[in-house]
This record gives structure tokens, sequence and C-alpha cells, in this order.
């Protein structure tokens, strides 16, 4: 069963994809990791993809991002057409488009804080705008820790670090890979609500994957998968209302 | 079950393993290389000695009166009677007298003497044809002018049966009509690279002994039955205590003992290489095992956790280091096998007419090869099973590897042996200690740098890494090479005892080569000098009557002409050399007075340098004996004692017993002064068209005689640089090890850098410079530190001479741009990996 979610015409799409499959093995052994997945992650929005374990959410977000490569269907983001970039041409997507958040923060320990914010633009050669950064770090509220190396930071500070990675470089969207996956719910409370006034405040495009109902309520949408497809989202999201989704999937992922 | 485990997680890693194993292959493929030289060539000089003295029985000979390390001895001339009384000896059926002794030299037709082909220069009397001796054109000497000559010496040459020739011998040059040439037995034409000069007996007694009627040996048959043992215990007694008596077997050992000499430097130089390779093997051995064992930490915190105890977890270690050694020694042995073929091939081609003997693989190279490999392989590995044993079970749960330990052992250690090796080097160059304490307190002082890298490398490394700092990844890689500044150090430690050996060594050569040049430059008051090569200068010989014509040349102001000689004073040889006229050579050479008089030479009197008086603990007016290679000993006064010169050394005796009692009465150098407003190039192509009978000589500018004295450094200096690539190359696999290590080590950082934007190119950019930095880390540190040794050896040679310490900016300034070059190369392999990775499995990854 298929539901294709109709486009939102209201904002600019920023990431798009089309009948994407994805699919690993061969033969008997073949396994479907996406079916046929079509999906737009609109500007300025902040989007959570959900599914139960095994469902395609972190498959969909890595195809999306130019990190994992498509069995079929293309993905966009902007313009460009991200299926079938080379190396080259992925690398400065990522440099330039794209911000990513880890589940393990992923923070050079070697740099400071601020060094390591500022690493995506050492790396494509950019100067900072001091405006710019200083507001980044003041609204993850790192400015009294820029000196100190992720070991002398506590796991919701390197996540904030790592937020503010991905925002310095203004990329047209950023992807969350269970951001708050490593942290306690305090930490991870602050992170959440940190993205999401980066999409209010700053007009920042977020998509994030997790399987936490509450960490999803966070978002302005919420996109459910399982058994590789699309299977329904919901808009301004409660806690109760994603709990309450995810147990049908599970009902229906159990059924099958 | 243990021994199972083991051996799987050994082939699980077998990169990293062939990378250690192959520091080990190096190691054992020299120390067995050199062996199978050894015996390879052996075989063949022994092939070719078969049979060469076969046909003697017993052999008399007056003993030498010197007998210096490299030098042919001069044999004191037997007399008739002799001959005569060994004939009457019981059990001798015939005594001849015969004339073979080193010391004829034919001039070929470019004018110079024929070059060597890796044995003596004979000039013998023909005894006929025999077992050994086959004539293969013509006949044998039959006038005083006709010699025959061997094969090889004739092809060397391009003569054959009718040509005229010049031979030179203890007299000036003489030509000769070849009247034959001869081979050898088994169809040879030379026995072990021999040139034989065959005259007439008597011309032969003139030429080689200085007078008729006189033999270097007497050739002995034996009566049929008698027994050759008695008959020598006879004839030694009946000849006097004076005489040796060898039997042919033992002539022919002591013949081809003189073509081994080359053999022993080369096994030296192998064994040196070997020397090298094992030590900085070992650095290579411990740092991969300790990464290995980092590597599995987990891993053998389960098995702890598991219930093994520490024994067995050294033992397991240890069995995989065994196992290492053990396939890495097979690998050096038979690389080892093919060098030492290869090489005693080369090495027999370039003697001519040594046939090479079978490939066979002496037991004592399959031995030391086992030995060396295994040994070495599992005392290096046993520092970190060690500390594998100590890993808590504890560790199973920690996600990160246990953090390096501080290691205070090794730093105290490594302190330790650095102060007690620069207090033995302060004792040996400025207390009463001696040389003889300097270089303990270099290899000292060497491994105690060596243990002490960690502590400096993170600082170092900072530092070096500056240049890089500018771009991203440049700086990423800096940072990289200070994180574990213990592995860097090891890493680094490979290139480091490299770079430091040569830089010493060369600090050493170019501080000699500097002396050497600044005391001729300062002493040599001749504008020309005729000598033979360096190193040759006691066999050269200048015609003394082309000295007299060339004393006439106009422009010519002042001609001295000298000869060098070893004399005997106790047991001990001492250098010595003699001038025709000591006023004129007082006029060329510079000296400065000490003590007494060294204006004149009288009869009866010596003059001597003062490292020779202090030596000798001769004081002016004191009496010493000196005996000559020919003739009496005599007893000289001290008359004068003059400063060290590079020019003149030793002891200086006066001329007409140096006529008598040396070796060659020729002279073997002559100085040239020449007259205000001469034209050096027109006097010296005078002087040249004079010299063309003495054809062993040649004429050189102060600017020659300065390169020729330097050239031993040179060449010394290219087997050491030799050495350095070998130490290179092992330094090529550790950091190749340490790369690949680390490239695993931060697989999800890489991801992650390459998520954010790095590009392939800037990965590789960031492992590069991780790898330079390391190398010219360890660069710069041999520089520095094998600068300092080598300056304090230098310091500690004053007394040979060394009057300068010169640092070899340039030479220090290539290894070190070698090193960075090395870098590079060594970062290929695995900077190429660093860029392939999947950023999406390296960002899941561990």
């Amino acid at each position: 069963m298929t539901v294709t979610i109709p486009t939102m015409t209201r904002r600019q799409t920023v990431a798009r994809a089309v009948g994407v499959t994805k699919l690993y093995g061969k033969g008997e052994a073949q396994v479907a990791a996406l079916r046929s997945v079509d999906v737009e992650f609109a500007a300025g929005e902040f989007t959570a993809i959900m599914g139960p374990s095994g469902s395609g959410k972190s498959t969909l977000m890595h195809t999306m991002a130019g990190l994992d490569t498509l069995t079929e269907g293309e993905v966009f983001i902007g313009d460009a057409r991200v299926s079938d970039m080379s190396d080259k041409e992925l690398t400065l997507l990522r440099r330039t488009r794209i911000g990513f958040i880890f589940q393990q923060f992923n923070l050079l320990p070697t740099l400071t804080a601020q060094e390591n914010i500022l690493l995506p633009l050492s790396i494509a050669g950019r100067k900072p705008s001091k405006d710019w950064f200083d507001r980044v770090v003041g609204t993850v509220g790192l400015a009294e820790r820029l000196g100190h190396r992720p070991t002398e930071l506590s796991g919701g500070q390197q996540q904030r670090v790592a937020c503010a990675r991905a925002l310095v470089s203004q990329p047209e969207v950023i992807f969350a890979d269970e951001p708050t996956g490593n942290l306690d719910s305090v930490s991870g409370t602050e992170v959440l609500e940190f993205l999401r006034d980066s999409v209010r405040s700053l007009g920042q495009t977020v998509v994030m994957v997790t399987h936490d109902p509450r960490a999803a309520s966070y978002a302005d949408r919420v996109v459910f998968l399982a058994d590789g497809r699309i299977v329904t989202e919901l808009s301004e999201p409660t806690a109760d209302a994603v709990i309450d989704t995810m147990r049908s999937l599970d009902g229906r992922t159990g059924a099958a | 079950m243990m021994l199972t485990f083991t051996l799987k997680s050994l082939l699980s890693r077998k990169l990293r393993l062939v990378l250690s194993g192959l520091a080990v292959v190096l190691a054992v493929m020299f120390v067995s290389g050199s062996m199978v030289i050894k015996d390879t060539l052996n075989r063949s000089i022994d092939a070719q000695f078969t049979g060469a003295y076969a046909d003697i029985d017993l052999h008399a000979a007056l003993k030498p009166a010197v007998e210096a390390e490299g030098e042919t001895a001069v044999v004191p001339p037997v007399d008739a009677a002799a001959v005569e009384r060994a004939s009457r000896v019981d059990g001798v059926a015939e005594a001849r007298g015969l004339v073979l002794t080193e010391g004829a030299r034919v001039i070929g037709k470019d004018g110079k003497v024929v070059p060597g082909t890796g044995g003596p220069r004979y000039g013998e009397s023909w005894r006929g044809e025999s077992g050994l001796i086959k004539l293969r054109s013509g006949h044998g000497p039959r006038a005083a002018d006709e010699v025959a000559v061997n094969a090889g010496l004739a092809e060397k040459a391009g003569i054959e049966v009718g040509d005229r020739v010049g031979v030179l011998t203890n007299e000036p040059r003489q030509t000769f009509v070849v009247a034959g040439v001869f081979g050898y037995s088994g169809d040879r034409d030379s026995i072990g690279g021999e040139q034989t000069v065959a005259f007439t007996d008597p011309v032969a007694q003139r030429l080689m002994l200085g007078r008729a009627d006189r033999f270097s040996g007497i050739e002995v048959t034996l009566a049929d039955g008698a027994a050759a043992g008695t008959v020598r215990a006879a004839l030694g007694k009946q000849l006097g205590g004076g005489y040796d008596v060898l039997t042919g077997k033992e002539l022919a050992k002591k013949a081809s003992d003189k073509s081994r000499g080359m053999l022993d430097m080369m096994g030296m130089l192998l064994l040196g290489f070997a020397g090298v390779a094992v030590f900085v093997g070992v650095f290579l051995i411990v740092n991969t095992f300790s990464i290995i064992i980092a590597q599995r930490m987990r891993e053998l915190a389960l098995l702890r956790a598991l219930g093994a105890s520490r024994k067995q977890m050294i033992n397991s270690v240890l069995v995989e280091s065994f196992v290492v050694g053990l396939v890495s020694s097979v690998l050096g042995l038979a690389a080892g096998v093919g060098i030492g073929a290869l090489g005693a091939d080369m090495m027999a081609s370039s003697t001519d007419g040594l046939q090479v003997a079978g490939l066979g693989v002496p037991v004592e190279a399959v031995v030391t090869s086992f030995a060396v490999g295994i040994l070495v392989t599992m005392l290096s590995a046993l520092f970190p099973a060690v500390r594998a044993s100590k890993v808590a079970p504890i560790a199973v749960i920690r996600a990160a590897a246990a953090p390096q330990g501080r290691h205070r052992g090794q730093t105290w250690t490594g302190g330790i042996m650095l102060g007690l090796g620069a207090l033995l080097l302060a004792a040996g160059l400025f207390g009463s200690g001696g040389a003889s304490l300097i270089i303990p307190g270099v290899l000292l002082a060497f491994v105690g740098v060596s243990l002490l890298t960690p502590l400096f490398s993170k600082p170092s490394v900072q530092v070096l890494g500056a240049v890089f700092a500018r771009s991203t990844p440049g700086s990423l890689g800096r940072a990289n090479s200070a994180r574990n500044p213990r592995r860097t150090a090891i890493t680094a430690s490979a290139m480091m005892i490299g770079v430091a050996l040569v830089t010493a060594i060369s600090t050493v050569a170019v501080s000699a080569e500097n002396s050497v040049a600044g005391d001729i430059k300062r002493d040599l008051k001749a504008e020309l000098v005729a000598m033979g090569e360096a190193g040759s200068a006691s066999s050269a010989s200048i015609a003394p009557a082309a000295l007299a014509e060339i004393a006439e040349v106009p422009g010519v102001r002042n001609v001295a002409a000298a000869t060098m000689d070893t004399a005997k004073i106790g047991k001990e040889n001492q250098a010595v050399a003699s001038w025709q006229d000591w006023a004129k050579a007082r006029e060329v050479l510079g000296l400065k007075r000490v003590d007494g008089n060294i204006d004149t030479l009288p009869a009866g009197a010596v003059i001597v340098n003062e490292s020779t008086a202090e030596s000798r603990d001769a004081k002016v007016g004191d009496r010493i004996e000196v005996q000559l290679q020919r003739g009496d000993s005599h007893t000289y006064r001290v008359a004068g004692v003059f400063a060290d010169s590079t020019l003149s050394n030793g002891m200086v005796v006066p001329w007409a017993d140096a006529e008598a009692g040396f070796r060659s009465k020729q002279p073997s150098q002559a100085y040239f002064q020449l007259a205000g407003g001469a034209d050096e190039s027109q006097v010296r192509s005078q002087i040249e068209t004079r010299l063309k009978g003495s054809p062993e000589v040649t004429v050189q500018t102060r600017a020659d005689v300065i390169e020729m004295f330097s050239g031993g450094f040179a060449m010394m200096l290219t087997i050491v640089q030799a050495l350095l690539g070998v130490a290179m190359l092992i330094a090529v696999l550790g950091i190749v090890n340490t790369l690949a290590l680390s490239v695993l080590e931060r697989t999800r950082e890489m991801g992650t850098l390459r998520a954010i934007g790095l590009s392939r190119g800037q990965t590789m950019r960031m492992i590069m410079t991780e790898s330079v930095v390391i190398s010219l880390f360890g660069a710069v540190l041999g520089v520095v530190v094998g600068g300092a040794l080598g300056l304090a050896v230098a310091r500690g040679m004053e007394d040979q001479g060394v009057s300068q310490l010169s640092l070899p900016w340039g030479q220090m300034l290539a290894y070190v741009v070698g090193a960075a070059v090395v870098g590079v190369i060594a970062s290929i392999a695995p900077a190429r990996r660093g860029a392939r990775l999947n950023v999406l499995a390296a960002i899941s990854h561990g």
C-alpha cells in the first residue's frame, strides 16, 4: 500500500525525493530499505522522520544527504540532482548546502569548540561573518566554552557545539540523525529547543530522524515510515498524537 | 585452544604483520646475505688456489723484518749457502732457490701501469712448465731482456708474444720482450687475480731482490718415503730460527688469504647494514605489537574476563611474534641467499678470472638467520606483551581503549643513559679519561635520546607542523601527529637513528676533510706535486734520473723527493719517511719546530712529529732502535720534534738508510717549487714529459692534492649514505604502519570531516601532513643528535689531525628534505585509503 503525500505548496521546497527505492543484497536475500518513496521538505520547516526500527528512516535521510546511493529514483537539494553527482560534486554540496548533526556528536577531539564550529567554513576556505558566528554561538549558549576541547564538555554541550557547527555555514538544510539519542532528557530538551529556535528565528530548515515521540513533537511536521514506505504524516504534532500514530504503525507492522 | 585463538587473530591482521615482518626480513636478509657472499667467494677462491702450490712439498723463507697490515712484507733474501745447507738435510731430494715476490708492474699501451685484478703482482724467476704452469704460446724467458707473463695479465694489458713491454720493479722502468704467455692447470688464466712477470733467474734476482745470487725462498722436494713433518723440523733446525718452513698447503692458504681481504671488508659492510636494519627494526616491531595490542584491548580484556591468566596473555603475544619471526626469517634467508649469490657474482666479475663457485647456503647462515629473526622479533614483542597482560577485564565494558600510560620507567632509563653518556663524553673530551670513553659515551647518549623521544615529540611536532598549519587539512594533520606522542616518537625514532648515524659520520668526515684541506693549504709550499693515488703512495715509484732532469727545467726552483714506508720499533709498527735532501724538504713542508733541531738531519739522527714523540715517549737526545724493512736495525738519536702536519707524519730517517732499508729505494713523491713568474701549466707539461717513464705518479696542483686527500672521506660517506637508505626504507614501513592505524582509529572522525565537506584531496593532504611531520621530526632530531655527537667525536680526534670542527650543513639539509620526501611517499597508500572511505560507513564506524 502506497500513500503519496500531497505537495505543500505554500513554501519553497529545499529537498525532494522522487520514487526513491533502495535495495540491499541480491536475489533471494534482497531486502528493500526504501520502496518508491516520494517526499518533499519545505524551507523554514522543522520536519521529523519517524518509524520503527528498520523502517528505512535513516536510509531515507542518508540518500537525501548524498551519503548513500539509490537503486532507483531521484533526489534533489534545491534544483541540484544529487542522485548522479560525482564525489567532488557531493563534497561541494555537503560543504555549502547541507549541514549534519550526528547522534555521536562527532566532534574533532584535537580542536576547541570554536575551531570545531568553524571547521566547515575553514575547510571551504571561507571566513565566518562575525555577526552570524556570535548569533549562532549566542543561540546555542556556548560563548563561555569556546576555548574548551570536546573532552572538557558535557554531552549536551558537545551536541550544541555540533549544532552550531551545522548552522554556521548557513546550509539550505540540516540533517540531524537521532540528535538526542545519546543525551539525557534535560540536555535533549535543550538541543531540541535550540533546533526549533533555529528554524523559527533563524529561518533554518531542519530534517530530523528520531524514534523518540517527545523529540518528534518539537517538529512542525512528522513523516512516518514503515517497511520502506511513507505511511502517514502529522502537522503540528503533540507527543500523544505521535505516540498514537506509532502504536497504530506497530500494530500494522506486527500484523504484516 | 589459546594457540588456535592466537593464530586466528594473527591472520586477521595480515597487513600490519607484513609491515613489521618486512623489517625483520630486511635484517635477516643482510645477515644471511653477507654470510652467503663470504661463503661463496671463499669457496671460489679456494677453488682458484687449488693446486697452486701442490708441487711444493716444503718451502723455507726468512721471516720478514716488518709486517704491516695491508702491506706485503719485504722478504729478506736467502743466500746460496742456505740453499746448499737445505739440500743436505735428510729426506730432501732437491732444494732449489727461487725468486717469487710482489712488486713487478707492467706498463700498458696507454703508458699507465696495467690495473690490478684483485690479486698480487708477482715478479718471479722462470721455473719452466710444471703440473701447475702451462705455456699457452711462445717459450719461457731465455735472455736477460725476455719475460713470460701469465694469461690474465696478457689479456688485461692487451699484449702478446713478441710485444715489447715496460716493467717497473724495485728498479725504474726497463723494457722487455714478451717471450711467452702461460696459464695454469685447469685452464686458469690467473690464480686469484694475480699478475705474474717471469724473468730469467739473474734478472729476477737483480730486479726483485736487489742482489745477484739471492733468493726469496727455498723450494724443497722430499725424497721418496720421507715424512714432511720430520723433514720440516730438520730443515728448521738446520736453517735456524730466522726461517719459516711451510708446506705447499699452508702456502696456498697464505696466498689465498690475501685475496680474502676484500671479502672481510664486504662482510663487515653487510653486517653493518644488518646491524642498522636490526636496530631500526626493533623500534618498528615494538611499535607494531603495541599497536596491535592497543587495537585488541577489548578482545584481550574479554579473554581475561573469561579467565585467561596473565601468563597465557603473554604467551599468546609471544607465540604470535614467534610465528612472525619464523616466517620473516625464512623469507629473509631466501632473499639473503639471492642477494648473496648476486653480490658474489658481481664481486667475482670485478676480479678477472675468478670463477664463482656454485651457490651454497652455509649452515651458520641458516642458524644465524633464524636466531636473529626469531629472537629479535620475540624480544621486541615482549615489552608490549607484558603490557597486554596488564589489561584489566573492565576494559571490555569501556568503549575506548585505556589511555596511554606515562612510562616513567622509560623516561628515567633514558635520562640516566643520556646523563651517563654526557659524563663519559665530557670525561673523554676534557678530562683525563682519554678518547676511549668517547665511543661508549656516544652510544649511551644515543640510546638515551631514543628513549626520551616521546617526551619532546609533542612540542616538536607542534613547532615543525606550524609550516603546514596555514591550510585546514595541514593544521588537522599537524594536530593528529601530536595526538599520540609515544607512537609518533617510536615511529620517528626509526628515521632519527638513520639520520643521526649518517649526520654524525658526515660531521666527523667533514671536520676531518676541512682539517686536512686547511693543513695542506697552510703547509704545502710547493705548487706542483707528483704522487700516486691516495693510499698507495708507498708503492708508487719515480725514476730518480727523471727528477734530476726536472731540477734543470727552467722555472723549477726546487725539487724535494720523498718516500714512505713502515718500520718497526720494538714490536710496534712505525710510519717512516725519508727525504732525498732534507734542506729542500724543509722548504716545501712548512714544518713548525717544537723541540731540538729540525733544520738538519745528520747520519744516525731522526726527526719525529709531536704525536710520535709522545706515543714513543721520546725526547730530544733520546736513543731509539728502529728496524727498517731491509737490513739490520738502526739506533737513532732523536734530533728534533716538529708539530703534527698532514703532509709529513711519523719519523723522518736519513736518505742513505732509506735507500738501503726501505721497500723501494726510489722516491714515491716529489714536490716542485716554481720560480717566481714561471708559467705553472707550461712547467707542469714539461715535468709530465719527463715523468713518462714513471707512470705510477701523476702531477697534481695543490687543489688536486687537497681533493685527493679528501677522496677517502667521500667514499666513506657514500657507504654511510647507503646505510641511511636502508634505515629510511624501514622508517617508511614504520610510518606506513602508524598512518594505517591512524586512519583506522579515526575512521569515524574522517567520515565526519568528509560529511561536513572535506574533499578527498584535502583528506589526503591531512594524512600526508601527519606523515611528513612525523618524518621531519625524526630527521630534525637525527640531524641535531647526530651533529652534536659527531662534533664530540671529531673533537676527540684532535690527535688524529682533526683540528677543525665543521658541520655538513648541505648534507644535513639534504637529509631533512629527503625525510620529507620519504614522509610523502609513506603516506600515499594510507592517504588513498583514508580518502576512499565510504563516508556513511565511516560515520557509523565503532
